[in-house]
């Protein structure tokens, strides 16, 4: 049986019973999954002697690394090995990179961090705990650079900060890629529209965060130089190469499998693979298996993230909504490395640019910007809610600016039935479906009149309410080409041409009867074996349960292509399409084997109910295990020149999906599904909460498969979105530390925020796909953000601030955000009753997460006196806070020894502090900075001592950094105690200017705030 | 993410407890719930070398409400005071907030004086100890004190007691007859720390309001009713509360929303105190 | 249901380097594990027990993956010591079957038939509380539920099929919420 060979049946006779097919079937995966006894990454034994892996990572957004001294790791009792950059050099090499760019991304950071998370060293050991208690005993030394922290820093927009670089000086410039395209004819179009409208958006960082984080089991076999690694990794399988060439061995080299249970991906776990890499250099290095298991703070902290994107975007328009052409401007944030298959994020809707709407004019400029943040990657809508987040946004505005009804310019834009299959300005085919049906189908069944009632009825109460619509094509079954858009059509041609989307299926018969399929879909949990049965048992007239569906892949055994994998909602038209003509080809060969046996002709064969028999003598059969039984024990009787009825694997590729022209023209995706979405908000006037009253998602995504599923895909998908709208972002401060590093802080909704939407189909079968289907579980990532914030936009037309209804904020729309556009100016902080003592804390500097705040005291001392004081280095132990050691090492630089901390939280840091800028006796800059196992922390004070009356007023103004875990962790309460700290620091020195002390607050709080936050000055 | 080495020690009086704590000195820590101080063992921000566990002592776990107040040993769970059937009559704000705790599961485990010993600035329990004019009483092996609750917290984690101290109950005065009691709280999920969360009483002749959440510590202010009712100035009088709240910007709000919250949310709540005496 | 193991109450120090033994009723049957002072108890069931079922998803108490019940009441494995459990009874998603006869609980067959489960690795947590939780309130409004529920995060499903499936085993109406303009429904 080989790939190419092919068995004609002519006919598809009906089965006798109901197809299962089209079905709301339970799935065969939940009994394991209900009972526990589901076998997921961590569950599963290993090998003696395995050793522990826990990853030491860098508390810094940008910096390079000096020195790494793990001498005393080494000597915790259980460890292993400490492995480094060193080794990586040694074993491995840089990760193969999309763009052509010197940019060298490896497992370990060799001599800079880019990211605060990234992987510096790897401790093993005999258990996960002791291997932690080694990390604390890891000394790194880094020189901090100033971090990128935006796209329009890392375009050079506005100043950049002193000793600022790009992040991979080799490339010269932190916009690594810009390509420019150009559909029909932009440029007429715009001079002869009667105007345009534009819209500039910015969509923030954030993720899908699968419950169960990473999982990597690596072992090496040096005798053949191979490795062999279990992970939670879900594809797509054109980064098994990626990891390969890091290993420096051929695929064959690496053996990966994937467990039975995943707990859940979307797109995340493909972000696991680096981490193959670097557990199989661990498991070389160190000469024993190793296991890592991801802990959430790391997860959150530096897995993956999808990418942020801004967005600007002009539609040239005619007076009744009608959009001539598009101009767009896309620059896509990729973090600090582009990490395989980016810029896919950016790339993948490139057919789909124009969304569901026949827009033939297009120009469009992608650039793709690196960033010290986390790698950016797969993750569920990619791509999409970006797009159609300006888009869609920029659809509403055109209504707004033309005062037309927002749908009917939707209407007015719609691709015609008539124009399927219909081809966009940039290459795309969107292969079937009725949009303005679709749309007015949702409109009636979902109700949007009786919406637009209570819209009305509630704001006449004086309530903020808005409807928002959206309409996007769900784009599913990736071509493996498009990435390749990136590159110019003469770097293509030396490449050699990428295209194809190549599902792999195996069905066999056992001799018993059995039906096993095994596919290469990695599934995370959206049911594929439940759906695998459905197909395979209609297909061979079997009942759903004499089908076993095994998922679990092995690259050293199972087919598998690069295109294998769990991604870009290929399940359904691909995988389950591979399934059904492997089963139907098998299904052919055992016509032919028992035809001679029924007396007919193996096209009139008919499998149905368990039985095999002859179209025209039903009662003349045999049962499907006879023949299957024939096939394994009477290989003899088998008709001359034909092969065993035993396997057949199937590799199926969508005819349609051909390599970038060389004018840029990508179909970049098998099918594409419609959504058309409304939904009610409103938004809380005295809180500013926004709140989903109504949401209607209406699908076309082909035939279902099971609807039940389908359901599922959507409500989860939808769940995803509603986070992604109004709750979750991965938030990085100015200096560039992570904030999100735990479920407290990155805002995944629970049963109390997610509504149930109103969910309604129709089905238009792709004519591309073997059963019709098209893809279902990412539409609502791409539609429900921004039909979200079209009707938060609606809601805040009733908003009148001088003059102008104001626009909605940047994702997520948080309350505080809303609340800033609909409440009037802050009413003013009243003087202070006289009498009244200045507060001793400084105050916080408003705006921007930076750690900034200033103060001043009068000290009962002259600028000469506490001049020398600020000189003294034993003074100057006795103020820093946690001080337990000063040592001068040059001129006004000290070493310190510092425990810092707040309440039980605390850190030992040293510290590195200097006195600059010394204007004697007037001004000062105090620096500090230092690591410890809780991160990292530095900070700037500027002084100032003026003459007065009674002595000195000291005057101070503060910029702090906090980064690593404290940060991740600690966000919400940095500022307090980092205020305070700053406070006690000065009331210490008034105190040894002889003035009062100003608080009775013991001493030993200053030693721990500032060993909590590393502010070692 | 898993702790770091400690001994751990399960006393069987509290008394055994308070010696191993002023032996153990800085490097002990107790836990009760857990449910505050587990997640920072578990991110290593706390290390203790010895951890002294409190759950299961029987001294600690009396609930009781007599003389005016009403006693909450270290070992109740916060589940075991919300389904007091009584707790509405006794301390209304503490029935109104405690929903706001956590979630089902951590109540079930968590305790009310771990959460004020471990004074986090948005907590719910510690702002209504000192809305309520609560009281701490913190013990050490050679002595017992009660501190109010207004006097109790320092900042973030921060408070008076000692290294060697537990606390060991918390009281809340049980409402008067004739007074009135809301609390009300704006997160961005249920269950999540306050933004900013504000608990009112009107009593007598008084009305207080307690924010939590702006500034660094629970913090209570009051003013006297006029004519029975809130003042005529009150706008002004939040607004000027707010500002000395300050707040701070995190990833999550403004300090400038949190002070609107004070003003309006506070309002609010007053109101509904005022207006639900009894 | 088997005698605790009667302890003194007063156990001397457990040092910290020592692995001790620790004695739970696991799902109605004694076992004894040993653990540092420092091993979680979720760690202790899955890989010194071998009780995989209850899965590990934050490690802070937030996700509610880990979910036991000790002494009955649901609690997070994740933020209690094994050492804290010694003694005590534990229950996990293994012994609901277990307890049935080996066969699924009404709940598990309802979140079967609702689809209120995909990845599946936040259900054992959920099933513990949920049977918790009904024990207490057998008949809670869906209010309740996605209050009790707020404890727990999936990411698979909306929680839309899980609300379902214990609306429907609790009787009542099918767990369909009605349609309406004020209200999200089911097609």
């Amino acid at each position: 049986m080989t790939a190419t060979q092919t068995v004609e049946v002519k006919g598809d006779p009906a089965p006798l019973a109901a197809p299962l097919v089209g079905r709301a079937m339970p799935r065969v995966e939940d009994a394991a999954l209900l009972t526990g006894v589901a076998r997921y990454a961590d569950d599963l034994p290993v090998k003696p002697g395995t050793l522990h892996a826990a990853i030491l990572r860098s508390p810094h957004a940008h910096a390079e690394l000096l020195d790494i001294d793990f001498a005393a790791a080494l000597a915790v009792p259980g460890v292993a090995a400490v492995v480094t950059g060193a080794d990586a050099k040694r074993h491995a090499s840089a990760f193969l990179v999309g763009v052509r760019a010197p940019m060298e991304h490896w497992c370990l950071a060799i001599d800079r961090v880019r990211h605060v998370g990234e992987p510096v060293a790897v401790v093993l050991a005999d258990s996960r705990y002791q291997a932690e208690d080694a990390l604390d005993r890891i000394e790194v030394r880094y020189r901090p650079l100033p971090p990128v922290t935006s796209i329009a820093q890392a375009l050079g927009e506005g100043a950049l900060a002193e000793g600022s670089e790009p992040l991979h000086p080799a490339v010269g410039s932190n916009l690594v890629n810009s390509r420019s395209f150009r559909y029909g004819d932009p440029e007429a179009a715009f001079a002869r529209a009667t105007r345009t409208v534009s819209i500039e958006v910015e969509y923030p960082r954030n993720s899908c965060t699968p419950m169960e984080c990473f999982v990597v089991l690596a072992d090496y076999d040096a005798a053949e130089d191979a490795y062999e690694v279990l992970s939670n990794f879900s594809g797509p399988f054109a980064v098994h190469p990626v990891m390969a060439r890091a290993l420096n061995v051929p695929g064959s080299r690496l053996r990966l499998k994937t467990p039975p249970h995943s707990g859940g991906s979307f797109g995340n776990k493909q972000a696991v693979f680096p981490y193959v890499v670097l557990m199989g250099l661990c498991a070389r290095v160190a000469g024993r298996p190793v296991k890592w298991v991801e802990d959430r703070l790391e997860h959150l902290m530096a897995a993956t993230s999808a990418t942020a994107r801004r967005m600007r975007i002009e539609a040239a328009v005619e007076p009744d909504g009608r959009v001539l052409a598009l101009r767009m401007e896309q620059t896509e944030d990729c973090g600090a490395y582009l990490r395989a298959p980016e810029p896919a994020s950016l790339y993948r809707n490139h057919g789909n640019l124009t969304g569901a709407y026949d827009i033939a004019h297009l120009a469009v400029t992608n650039r793709i910007v690196v960033t010290n943040k986390t790698p950016t990657g797969l993750n569920r809508g990619f791509g999409g809610g970006q797009l159609y987040y300006g888009l869609e946004r920029l659809m509403n505005r055109v209504a707004a600016e033309l005062g037309l009804d927002p749908l009917d310019v939707i209407r007015r834009n719609l691709v015609a039935a008539e124009a399927m299959p219909y081809r966009t300005a940039s290459g795309g085919t969107l292969d079937s479906g009725d949009y303005r049906a679709t749309l007015e189908q949702a409109v009636r069944d979902g109700g949007l009149e009786a919406l637009k009632a209570r819209r009305d009825a509630l704001r006449a109460e004086g309530r903020l309410y808005g409807i928002g619509y959206a309409a996007v094509v769900e784009p599913s079954i990736s071509n493996m080409g498009y990435i390749t858009t990136v590159l110019t059509a003469e770097e293509r041609r030396k490449a050699g041409p990428k295209n194809g989307a190549q599902a792999t299926a195996s069905v066999a018969v056992d001799p018993t009867g059995g039906v096993s399929v095994t596919v290469a879909s990695a599934p995370q949990g959206q049911g594929h074996r439940t759906v695998l049965a459905q197909v395979v048992a209609d297909v061979f007239g079997l009942r759903f349960e004499d089908i076993r569906v095994n998922t679990d892949l092995d690259t050293g055994k199972d087919a598998w292509s690069i295109a294998s994998g769990n991604y870009s909602s290929r399940f359904a038209g691909a995988v389950a399409g591979a399934a059904q003509v492997a089963a139907t080809r098998l299904r052919g060969r055992m016509a032919a084997l028992v035809a001679g046996l029924l007396n007919c002709r193996a096209a009139d064969v008919r499998f149905a109910g368990g039985r095999v028999f002859s179209d025209a003598n039903p009662d003349n059969g045999l049962s499907f295990s006879r023949v299957a039984a024939a096939g394994h024990w009477a290989p003899g009787t088998l008709p001359d020149g034909q092969e065993a009825a035993l396997r057949e694997t199937a590799f199926w590729t969508p005819e349609p999906l051909k390599a970038p022209t060389d004018a840029d023209h990508i179909n970049s995706s098998a099918c594409y599904g419609f959504i058309f979405d409304f939904c009610g908000v409103e938004i809380d006037r005295t809180t500013g909460a926004p709140r989903i009253d109504r949401y209607v998602t209406m699908h076309d995504a082909g035939r279902l498969l099971n609807p039940l599923l389908v359901e599922g895909q959507i409500l989860g998908g939808f769940a995803h979105a509603v986070g992604t709208a109004l709750f979750e972002e991965y938030a990085y401060g100015d200096d560039g530390r992570f904030l999100s590093g735990t479920f407290a802080d990155y805002l995944v909704p629970t049963a109390c925020e997610v509504p149930v939407p109103v969910i309604l189909h129709r089905e238009s079968p792709s004519p591309v796909t073997p059963l019709g289907a098209k893809g279902v579980g990412e539409g609502n990532c791409m539609s429900t953000p921004v039909c979200l914030a079209n009707a938060v936009a609606d809601a805040l037309s009733g908003v009148a601030v001088g003059g102008l209804p104001p626009l909605p904020p940047s994702l997520p729309l948080t309350p505080a955000k809303l609340a800033a556009l609909i409440h009037p100016p802050e009413p003013p902080r009243p003087a202070p009753a006289t009498g009244a003592s200045a507060s001793p804390m400084p105050a916080a500097v408003p705006g921007g997460r930076g750690l900034t705040g200033e103060g001043s005291r009068e000290v009962p001392a002259t600028p000469e006196q506490v001049w020398a004081i600020l000189l003294d280095p034993k003074e100057l132990a006795a103020l820093l806070p946690g001080c337990e050691a000063l040592e001068l090492v040059g001129p006004n630089a000290y070493r310190a020894e510092v425990v810092v901390g707040i309440g039980p939280v605390r850190g030992r840091y040293t510290a590195e502090v200097a006195l600059s800028d010394l204007d004697p006796p007037n001004a000062l800059t105090l620096t500090g900075s230092g690591t410890s196992a809780l991160g990292s922390g530095s900070g700037t004070g500027h002084v100032t001592l003026e003459p007065t009356a009674t002595g000195t007023r000291v005057t101070y103004r503060y910029g702090a950094s906090v980064g690593g875990k404290v940060a991740a962790v600690g966000g919400r309460m940095l500022d307090s105690a980092s205020r305070l700290l700053i406070g006690q620091f000065f009331e210490k020195l008034v105190a040894r200017a002889g003035g009062p002390a100003a608080s009775a607050r013991p001493p030993s709080l200053l030693v721990r705030l500032l060993r909590l936050l590393g502010l070692t000055r | 993410m898993k702790p770091a080495s400690f001994d751990y020690l399960r006393p069987a009086t509290v008394a055994d407890a308070l010696a191993a704590l002023a032996a153990g000195g800085d490097d002990a820590r107790v836990i009760a719930g857990g449910q505050s101080l587990m997640p920072m063992l578990n991110m290593r921000l706390v290390q203790p070398r010895l951890l002294i566990d409190l759950g299961r002592l029987e001294e600690l776990r009396s609930l009781r409400a007599e003389d005016g107040w009403l006693t909450v040993g270290a070992a109740v769970t916060q589940a075991e005071v919300l389904a007091r059937p009584t707790l509405a009559r006794e301390v209304p704000l503490l029935a109104a907030a405690l929903p706001w705790v956590g979630h089902v599961q951590t109540r079930n485990r968590g305790t009310l004086c771990g959460s004020v010993a471990h004074a986090d600035p948005s907590a719910e329990t510690p702002l209504c100890l000192v809305a309520s004019g609560g009281e701490v009483v913190l013990r050490n092996a050679k002595r017992r004190r009660t501190v109010p609750a207004a006097d109790f917290f320092l900042g973030p984690l921060t408070t008076v007691k000692a290294a060697d101290e537990i606390v060991e109950s918390v009281r809340f005065p049980l409402a008067r007859p004739g007074s009135g009691h809301a609390f009300r709280e704006v997160s961005m999920r249920h269950g999540d720390f306050a933004i900013t969360a504000c608990a009112a009483t009107v009593d007598g002749e008084r009305a207080s309001l307690a924010v939590g959440g702006v500034a660094d510590r629970p913090t209570l202010r009051s003013w006297p009713l006029t004519a029975g009712g809130l003042p005529p100035d009150l706008d002004d009088a939040l607004n000027a509360f707010a500002w000395d709240l300050g707040g701070d910007d995190d990833q999550h709000a403004t300090a400038r929303y949190r002070r609107d919250l004070v003003r309006r949310i506070g309002r609010t709540v007053l109101e509904e105190a005022l207006s639900c005496r009894r | 249901m088997p005698p605790l193991t009667s302890r003194p109450p007063t156990t001397p120090v457990l040092a910290a380097e020592t692995r001790h033994a620790v004695s739970v009723v696991l799902n109605g049957t004694p076992r004894t594990g040993h653990a540092h002072p420092r091993l979680l108890l979720s760690d202790f069931l899955r890989h010194e027990l071998g009780a995989h079922g209850t899965r590990v998803g934050c490690e802070h108490g937030v996700c509610g993956a880990c979910t036991v019940r000790l002494d009955g009441v649901a609690v997070r494995a994740c933020l209690t010591l094994a050492v804290q459990a010694d003694g005590r009874r534990i229950d996990t998603v293994e012994g609901l079957a277990a307890a049935n006869q080996g066969r699924m609980t009404a709940l598990q067959e309802a979140f079967r038939r609702h689809h209120a489960l995909q990845c599946g690795f936040c259900t054992a947590g959920i099933l513990m509380s949920l049977t918790d939780y009904l024990g207490r309130n057998p008949k809670p409004t869906e209010e309740e539920l996605r209050d009790m529920l707020s404890g727990h995060l999936c990411r698979c499903t909306g929680y839309a099929g899980i609300v379902r499936a214990v609306m429907d085993v609790t009787g009542q109406a099918g767990g369909v919420p009605a349609r309406g303009p004020a209200e999200g429904g089911h097609v």
